[in-house]
């Protein structure tokens, strides 16, 4: 039957879905949230850390990976998938310092990444990778970006995102508080990225994975304790907030 | 017996390469304001001068110079590639490429071709975002960075005019031409495969422009007054 064809490899159905790729970025909501935000000096992601069992090693669940000294990405979908878009992407951040003599920029291994995902929803054979990826980083003149890139292959520049499950609601909250001012400041970036993925995720700062990295340094993953801080610090404002309103 | 075969062989019968002859003398410098190129305009095809007006500077786009010693055909037809590749980096990635990459772009793509018989030294010169570039590339393989550069068989004599009069620093851009203009000129005055006239360049921020074009006749005249 046509329908089931069309479901079965990336091809069009009649009224022009790919239906592969659509379901792709059904995979990817299911995936762990993640969260990134690009202020003036330092750029942030964070992503939800699911609760990981009693015997499992925490370290080996690493959702944050560095492609090169000025460039990293998070992404939300399956694993496994991720994977493979990572190797490639570090690879091409070398092969592009050996032919240009020069770091990636962030929209070029951007660029790079959503060309391969745009190759696998034209191939016969292969489905599309289940990943919708942040990517961030500083270029070489220093100024910040954050990318997204989706299952489709398209990549888009933004001020502050998320991906995965309950994303909507994250993005929401972003585009409620996001202040340019507040940019300025790396404290206020980070708390941002914070209090974004503490609407979503349960139980507060345990379940959360952070990493940043300010112009001119390597990519800096979070500790515990430091993240707890901020979560202190976000509550007090909260309850400081609170206060304030119940005078008025 | 074959006259290709006695032609193509040394005295033990062995193969040996046709031997281009790479009569010409070409050289670029690095200076305060940019980048200097020079060369001389004449093809010779053994002892037969077979033109005195060759353009030995290839413009691979408004801020990239190309220089050409060794085979002319080699020299065109791989920078004529390369500026279609600067070209195409340039509409991907919304900026000019720097001279390290077109340098490296033009190596890597003569290195497949390594043993074939390419001749080609070239000096890939322009300036970018981290400033005036030069890079030395040839068929061998090698790609060095440098401030100055002479190729052909009239080098020696081109190295001799600017290593002594680049020790004033900071020369002014007039002076940088003259300087490059002599270097040429005495080349060819030794230098039986150099000659024809001097084609002067001057690469800055702003790209390269065609500074003079000076037959070497008539200069020899001019510096000979000079001398009275």
């Amino acid at each position: 039957m046509a329908m089931s064809y069309d479901r079965a490899i990336t091809v069009f159905s009649p009224d022009g879905h790919l239906f592969q790729v659509e379901y792709a970025q059904e995979a990817v909501k299911k995936g762990s949230t993640a969260v990134g935000v690009r202020g003036k000096n330092v750029v942030v992601l964070g992503v939800e850390k699911k609760t990981v069992a009693k015997l499992q090693d925490d370290r080996t669940v690493r959702k944050i990976c560095a492609l090169d000294d000025n460039v990293f990405m998070a992404f939300a979908g399956l694993t496994a998938d991720a994977r493979i878009v990572v190797n490639r992407a570090r690879v091409e951040c070398q092969s592009h310092r050996l032919t240009v003599e020069d770091p990636v920029t962030v929209e070029y291994i951007t660029r790079f990444i959503s060309s391969i995902k745009q190759r696998y929803t034209q191939s016969s054979g292969r489905r599309p990778f289940g990943i919708s990826s942040l990517i961030v980083g500083f270029d070489f003149d220093g100024t910040p970006h954050l990318y997204q890139t989706d299952p489709s292959g398209t990549y888009h520049a933004w001020k502050a995102n998320a991906i995965g499950r309950s994303a909507k609601t994250v993005r929401e909250f972003l585009e409620k508080n996001y202040k340019e001012e507040h940019m300025e400041s790396d404290t206020d970036t980070i708390k941002l990225a914070i209090r974004a993925l503490l609407e979503v995720v349960q139980s507060g700062g345990k379940n959360i994975e952070l990493a940043i990295m300010k112009r001119d340094e390597s990519m800096k993953i979070l500790v515990q304790e430091e993240i707890e801080e901020y979560v202190t610090a976000i509550e007090k404002e909260k309850e400081e907030a609170e206060k304030q309103k119940k005078k008025t | 017996g074959n006259p290709l075969k006695t032609a193509c062989s040394d005295g033990d019968g062995s193969e040996r390469k046709i031997q281009f002859l790479h009569g010409t003398t070409t050289l670029a410098f690095k200076f305060q304001h940019g980048v200097i190129v020079a060369v001389d305009s004449r093809a010779t095809a053994g002892a037969y001068i077979a033109s005195q007006t060759v353009k030995k500077v290839i413009e691979i786009n408004p801020y990239l110079l190309g220089t050409m010693a060794g085979g002319a055909a080699d020299c065109s037809f791989w920078e004529r590639l390369l500026a279609r590749q600067c070209r195409v980096y340039e509409l991907r990635n919304k900026e000019r490429i720097s001279v390290a990459a077109a340098s490296k772009l033009l190596a890597n793509m003569v290195y497949q071709y390594k043993g074939m018989g390419l001749s080609m030294g070239t000096m890939v010169c322009g300036w970018d975002k981290t400033g005036p570039g030069l890079y030395y590339v040839d068929s061998e393989g090698n790609r060095v960075c440098g401030d100055l550069f002479a190729v052909g068989s009239g080098s020696m004599y081109a190295y001799g005019i600017v290593d002594s009069g680049l020790k004033q620093k900071d020369l002014t851009v007039e002076e940088a031409c003259d300087l490059g203009c002599r270097a040429i000129y005495q080349a060819t005055y030794r230098d039986a495969y150099s000659g024809g006239q001097v084609n002067l360049y001057h690469v800055h921020s702003e790209g390269w422009n065609r500074v003079s074009q000076s037959d070497v006749l008539l200069l020899h005249q001019q510096y000979q007054a000079e001398k009275a």
